[in-house]
């Protein structure tokens, strides 16, 4: 039996931005949270240096200046009405937190403390600013409690580990969604006046990634196959220090409290590729800087690492020959209990994985896969568009990982995924219960859980000759081969060629579970056809693309060429596996596009 | 190096009774336990059932009972385990659904219970920030890491004895509030849990803070609160 329940407003997700949606919606709207997971387990919990707002707590700083950085860490590709309209909004964000009761890490006289973060400067002086407010390093694990906690206060209602497998839409417009109940593995209808996709990214395509298991791109798939394009795909930011093999996430923050990045032959490489900030460029042009160290035989021993060197005398040294200096203009020197209390979390996770003392020894790191750009188009207001012209879906709505509004282009800076899931979460929570409030029910079509029922009965069914577990590994690799850091024409052929053989052999896939009862090989496989359809038009986005811009570096054109390439991808997935591309120009209003450099 | 992992199976569906499924697998010393388990499901036995997403420690979903001691299964490398024979089972306490999940919705509402959230409706004139000097934010830090895994509140005898008792795992969210210099509330959550089920079920048997994957003093928390209740003083 399938059961319906009816909400003004259905929130899919329960991380950042579907938690701050949620607030924002429960105030004029019956709203309800589906989340795969316990709320408390998304993966904004991870996320560590801080959440970047111009407070100007320690020195001079303005939204302005937060937006250019913005702009000119997107590679010029983010949209400057969204990156002006976020950077000016940051500010009230992070005091709607505090208020909320988010135990931000505090400056001698009781405000927030905050500290440099990659790519965020001073604009007259062009050195590191001091922008990122964090708790420690934990950050994202503070916002995604306190948002939690607000929640149980406010009473919002969720359902927990429901499964939302599609998205119901009639006339055109939104009409709720299709869930599976993991407990049960009974199918539910949630009809609903207004919907927000709140889902995440889909870092688990690649080998090497800092990324939850949950994020299987599960929005973007569910659009794409509603007929909804994806923007940006081809933009996937790998971040420069990831552990080495397991790709766990070693903030930036490690480098705002001075850490520096070393070759195998001792040498302080970022000084050659970012003159200026140089451990603390932006993410791309760190990443790039790894990788090709490593290519010419630079890393570690040879092998395909770097270290990553917060030890006290390293960062004294360093600091030293930089002139770097405290606020009130001493000179900068640390100890290790210093550091020690900045990034706890980070020795925890040395001393578990590596056995490694951070504060004794460096840490071995290589470019972990990160963060999606890309995404499901939306507005600044959260509100889904769908074609180059800006036509919104009515009732449609994204926020967080999963939207491309597009505010981050082809590069996102550090601490801006924390900004972008608050601001434009609780945008999208607001305008989705406005929307509601000023809206029928839509009526649900016929059967609406009837395409859903269809695709777990394949699963179920298929011959058995191919395992899920096997296609998983051969997309990691691909992925990781052939559209990683950097690209070329051949290699890209070659994966949108193997994504397809794969998404063939997908077809044949058999879950030996046949239970109902969390059934979580059934779920996993479904999530893996998810990233399936995500990695085919991630691959195609980028072979189309014949240009370098952000995070999206091909060998074979390595320039940006704003001529021809400063445009947005829209791409369209097709039922018959073939993708559709059009583009759709870049919104700037008042930073014209520069040549790039740190 | 070879494994052999001995995990806890349960399927309601199909099941009377539980049993144990024994897996020899080839693993590094540096794998997780959780890595092992995921191969198993992936290429051995896809019916195996176990909640995980971040995979490093962080979001609390793979808390289980690892050779007799709570541990999340994405923080235990093979190596530190000290031994080839390795035995997986859900944790104690919560009712088994499949295999090693459990039941979490009594943990989360002892959680509710406590009034877990920020108590102050007062906003600074400006509309900034309110403020605390270092030493009041560090007052509270320890209890800000919980990530409600649930392996404290698993891993303690008064609770095993009794799920009615709050449990570890919700005093220390109180504790995170009652010492906030923010918070307005904490007459209110001390009320609560001076009641029969609250902190005085606490025995101080510290396997709660054995078992905290993020290293919180839970008992010490715990006598902080009580220390609380019995001065009326917060400090």
């Amino acid at each position: 039996m399938t059961q319906t329940h009816v909400f003004d407003v259905i929130i899919v997700g329960g991380g950042g931005a579907g938690l701050m949606a949620a607030l924002n919606a429960s105030r004029g709207a019956k709203t309800a949270v589906l989340s795969k997971l316990y709320p408390t387990r998304s993966h904004t919990g991870a996320a560590q240096g801080g959440i970047g707002a111009a407070l100007g707590n320690l020195e001079e700083d303005h939204w302005e200046w937060h937006a250019f950085d913005t702009v000119k860490g997107s590679d010029y590709l983010g949209d400057q009405d969204a990156i002006e309209f976020m950077c000016r909004e940051a500010v009230q964000a992070v005091y709607d937190l505090e208020h909320f009761g988010l135990p931000f890490s505090r400056m001698p006289d009781g405000r927030i403390a905050q500290r440099p973060f990659g790519g965020h400067t001073n604009n007259l002086t062009k050195k590191p600013v001091r922008r990122s407010c964090y708790a420690a390093d934990r950050t994202g694990h503070m916002i995604l409690q306190t948002l939690y906690q607000q929640c149980i206060k406010n009473g919002i209602t969720f359902y927990d580990e429901f499964q939302v497998l599609d998205l119901i839409l009639s006339d055109g417009k939104a009409a709720g969604v299709v869930a599976v109940e993991l407990a049960t593995g009974e199918l539910h209808v949630f009809h609903s006046k207004a919907v927000v996709l709140a889902t995440g990214g889909h870092g688990r395509m690649w080998e090497i990634t800092s990324n939850a298991y949950a994020y299987t791109g599960d929005g973007v798939a569910i659009t794409l196959r509603n007929g909804i394009p994806a923007e940006d795909m081809e933009f996937f930011q790998f971040h420069p220090t990831g552990i080495y093999k397991l790709g766990i996430l070693i903030t930036e923050a490690v480098r705002g409290e001075g850490g520096i990045l070393f070759n195998g032959k001792g040498e302080r490489f970022m000084e050659r590729y970012a003159p200026t900030i140089k451990d603390l460029a932006s993410r791309d042009v760190i990443s790039r800087a790894i990788y090709l160290e490593i290519k010419e035989g630079r890393g570690i021993d040879g092998k395909d690492y770097v270290y990553l060197d917060v030890r006290p005398e390293t960062v004294n040294k360093y600091a030293e020959l930089d002139g770097r200096t405290r606020p009130d203009g001493t000179p900068y020197r640390v100890t290790a209990e210093e550091i020690l209390s900045k990034i706890p979390d980070i020795t925890d996770f040395c001393r578990t994985y590596l056995g490694v003392d951070p504060v004794k020894d460096p840490m071995p790191i290589q470019p972990t896969a990160h963060y999606a750009m890309g995404g499901i188009p939306t507005n600044k207001f959260g509100e889904v568009v769908i074609d180059r012209q800006g036509t919104v879906l009515p009732g449609l709505y994204a926020a967080g990982e999963c939207a491309c509004v597009s505010v981050h282009g082809a590069n996102r800076l550090g601490t801006n995924s924390l900004v972008d899931l608050v601001v434009f979460g609780k945008y999208a929570g607001i305008k989705a219960a406005e929307y509601a409030n000023g809206a029928d029910l839509p009526r649900l079509p016929a059967d609406p859980a009837g395409g859903v029922r269809r695709q777990l009965d394949n699963l179920l069914n298929g011959s058995g000759r191919e395992k899920a577990a096997q296609i998983g590994r051969e997309l990691r690799k691909v992925m990781s081969d052939d559209v990683g850091v950097f690209r070329t024409e051949e290699g890209l052929q070659q994966a949108v060629e193997k994504v397809r053989e794969l998404r063939e052999r997908y077809k044949q896939v058999r879950v030996s579970d046949g239970g109902k009862i969390f059934n979580t090989e059934l779920l996993n496989t479904w999530e893996l056809g998810c990233l399936l359809d995500a990695a085919l038009v991630t691959a195609v986005s980028a072979l189309e693309r014949k240009e370098s811009r952000g995070a999206h570096a091909r060998e074979d054109y390595p320039r940006r060429d704003d001529e021809n390439w400063l445009k947005h991808t829209l791409a369209w997935l097709n039922e018959d596996g073939s993708v559709r591309l059009d583009y759709k120009p870049v919104v700037i209003t008042q930073y014209a596009p520069k040549e790039r450099v740190y | 190096m070879e494994v052999r992992m001995r995990i806890f199976r349960f399927n309601p569906e199909k099941d009377r009774k539980p049993r144990y499924d024994v897996f020899t697998v080839e693993a590094q010393p540096t794998d997780r336990v959780l890595d092992v388990l995921e191969w198993i499901r992936g290429d051995v036995d896809g019916t195996l059932a176990f909640r995980r997403s971040c995979a490093h420690g962080v979001c609390g979903s793979d808390a289980m009972r690892i050779n007799g001691r709570n541990y999340l299964a994405c923080k235990v490398l093979l190596r530190d385990l000290g031994t080839t024979e390795i035995t997986v089972e859900p944790l104690l306490g919560l009712p088994v659904l499949k295999d090693l999940i459990v039941d979490m919705q009594p943990f989360f509402e002892h959680y509710k219970s406590v009034m877990p959230y920020l108590v102050n409706d007062e906003l600074p004139a400006d509309g900034k920030e309110r403020l605390q000097s270092p030493e009041e934010r560090e007052r509270f830090d320890d209890t800000t890491k919980c990530i409600l895994c649930a392996a404290c509140t698993t891993s303690c005898p008064s609770f095993w004895s009794n799920g009615q008792y709050v449990g570890p795992a919700a005093i220390v969210n109180a504790h995170r509030f009652i010492f906030d210099s923010r918070d307005q509330a904490a007459a209110e959550r001390l009320e609560v849990l001076n009641e029969q089920f609250g902190v005085w079920r606490c025995r101080t048997a510290f396997n709660c803070t054995e078992a905290c994957p993020r290293e919180i003093k839970i008992t010490q928390a715990i006598a902080e609160v009580k220390r609380a209740i019995q001065t009326g003083r917060i400090e």
